[in-house]
């Protein structure tokens, strides 16, 4: 009766996981989606502990257990809601970290009770141990990477170095399932240090701007971490859920890598730090940029028939999408046609203006997708570009030397003027110049996003 | 070969199965639905957690590294649940008035 109960609850957990999934993929049901995949969850673990056999032994140590998880929901619950929207992408790799460890741990322990066993077993048993690892220390970088707490690091040699620590890691691994004898039981330690090293080595090199795509294709390793659990207890739920994020997460990353016209290989291999600065056409140290007052801009855009106000990570940075919003209804009163071009990949994910902006009540309809604002760009008076920079730089398009060349960008240019607001002519998060603050019909305004727009408003409110 | 393939037959099943489900479920994807998408994945395969639940509870209670290594796991795995699907959850509230 109870192994029914425990295989029908991870037949419930797994359709939970693909239904779930699946509505996660619409904007209407994706809030469904992840409360029912949560259900199913709690039915599966909850149906492990009653149920669960070995040996015909139900699950012991139940009092430490529940200890965990009350302690891991207490925290975990705190995490996800005292972290702010801007640091979303840092957490999630910061929770796959915690499911890759998990995974490498449950092999430790396996191994630990069981060191000996058939190829099949070991094979299962160290891969689980090697990929959970390489996602924690992956993770854990990435995490450290969007936190600006880890800078790149990058080099030539690194990438060879990389290269060869890999094909060591197989190389031991071969050895240790077919050969276990040669190695003894000492190889758990090596494969779980090598592995350790390479997750860190791995990320370190990549660029800040492609931490999205890194942070998708680690969540799909430790769902492949996940399934070799699955694989190790013949457990159903842990098969499906694995599989079906490993599978759907590599597909989501080579969707991002799409967005950003970069290849996947691109990304892993050849990160922004190589090229960066060398590889931008000519020196722009000799160009002056025009600057506009406030005064001017609040004149200009009030007295537009069409305005398109550009968000970028510097409005996320300075929480200005609130007085965004006021800006964007004060325009309006005055008669002025206002939408928000958003780019795929602006701020520090896909999605993430959508998310700011929804957060400050401006109405979805407002928000424009690029291959949709692209082609009214030359009947738009105003642009305004609030905290962007990469997405908007006309480099992508005619310098094919330049590290984001062939990216899709939105082009502003077009426009009949571009006001640019940023904090100061710093370089944005691919470290490249950006032509477009010298193309002459673009004038600057410097400041914070917030204190401008609120200043610009007023100014506004006096016309 | 042969037998590796015909003892493990359903397992090869599933796993061809949810492959193939995966990519079909993350057809037609918009962008936007990029992140709370994979933050959503993150949370399923915190199933790894059930894993940990059954490596803790066949411990024997003498066997203290793994009652140790059993409690981080299920912490850990927790965590990864816990979090994955609160953070995906806020991340979606975003679009609840809206769409």
């Amino acid at each position: 009766m109870s192994t029914f109960l425990l295989e029908l609850s991870y037949l419930i957990g797994s359709i939970t996981f693909i239904v779930g999934l699946k509505q996660l993929s619409s904007p209407d049901s994706a809030r469904k989606g992840n409360l029912l995949a949560a259900a199913g969850m709690g039915i599966a673990i909850l149906a492990t502990i009653l149920f669960h056999q070995k040996d015909g032994q139900p699950v012991g140590n139940i009092v430490w257990i529940v200890a965990a998880m009350g302690l891991g929901t207490v925290v975990g619950w705190m995490m996800a809601m005292k972290v702010k929207m801007t640091a979303m992408p840092q957490m999630v790799s910061f929770f796959n970290g915690m499911g890759g460890a998990c995974a490498a741990i449950i092999s430790l322990v396996e191994y630990h009770s069981h060191p000996e066993g058939s190829a099949g077993y070991l094979l299962i048993v160290f891969l689980g141990l090697i990929i959970g690892s390489v996602s924690f220390s992956g993770s854990i970088v990435a995490y450290g990477k969007l936190d600006e707490k880890i800078k790149d690091v990058s080099s030539k040699a690194l990438t060879y170095f990389n290269l060869l620590l890999l094909v060591g890691i197989f190389g031991i691994l071969a050895m240790a399932v077919f050969q276990p004898a040669v190695l003894g039981g000492s190889v758990l330690w090596v494969l779980l240090t090598l592995s350790l090293l390479y997750g860190v080595l791995f990320v370190m090199p990549i660029g800040g701007a492609d931490m999205p795509v890194v942070i998708s294709l680690l969540n799909s390793l430790t769902g492949v971490a996940a399934a070799f659990g699955g694989f190790l207890y013949n457990n159903p739920v842990m098969l499906t859920g694995g599989i079906l994020v490993g599978s759907a997460g590599t597909i989501l990353t080579v969707l991002m890598c799409k967005a950003m016209n970069r290849s996947l290989l691109n990304v892993i291999i050849g990160s922004f730090g190589g090229g960066g600065a060398g590889g931008a056409k000519g020196a722009v140290g000799d160009q002056t940029v025009k600057e506009i007052s406030l005064t001017d801009t609040a004149i200009l855009c009030a007295y537009a028939g069409k305005v398109v106000i550009v968000p970028g990570y510097g409005l996320a940075v300075a929480q200005a999408q609130h007085i965004c919003h006021e800006l964007e209804k004060k325009l309006e009163e005055k008669g002025v046609e206002v939408t928000f071009a958003i780019h795929p990949v602006a701020g520090r994910m896909p999605g993430h203006m959508n998310v700011l902006l929804a957060e400050a009540d401006v109405p979805y309809p407002k928000l424009v997708e690029m291959e949709d604002a692209n082609p009214s760009m030359n009947s738009t008076d105003v642009v305004i570009v609030v905290g962007a920079n990469d997405v908007v730089n006309p480099a992508a398009e005619n310098d094919p030397g330049s590290p984001i060349y062939g990216m899709p960008v939105l082009k502003v240019w077009d426009a009949k003027n571009v006001i640019v607001m940023k904090r100061s002519m710093r370089a944005g998060y691919a470290g490249i110049e950006n032509e477009l603050f010298f193309h002459p019909k673009t004038k600057m305004l410097f400041g914070d996003a917030k204190e401008t727009l609120g200043k610009l408003v007023s100014e506004l409110k006096d016309l | 070969m042969a037998s590796f393939f015909l003892e493990n037959q359903q397992i090869i099943y599933i796993v061809i199965l949810s492959i193939l489900l995966g990519i079909e479920v993350i057809s037609n994807v918009p962008a936007i639905l990029h992140t709370p998408l994979m933050s959503g994945a993150n949370a399923i395969h915190g199933v790894v957690i059930i894993g940990a639940i059954i490596v803790m509870g066949h411990a024997h209670s003498d066997d203290y590294l793994a009652l140790i290594l059993g409690f981080l796991a299920v912490l850990l795995g927790t965590l990864n649940v816990v979090g994955g699907f609160v953070v995906t959850n806020r991340m979606l509230e975003m679009f609840k008035k809206k769409k």
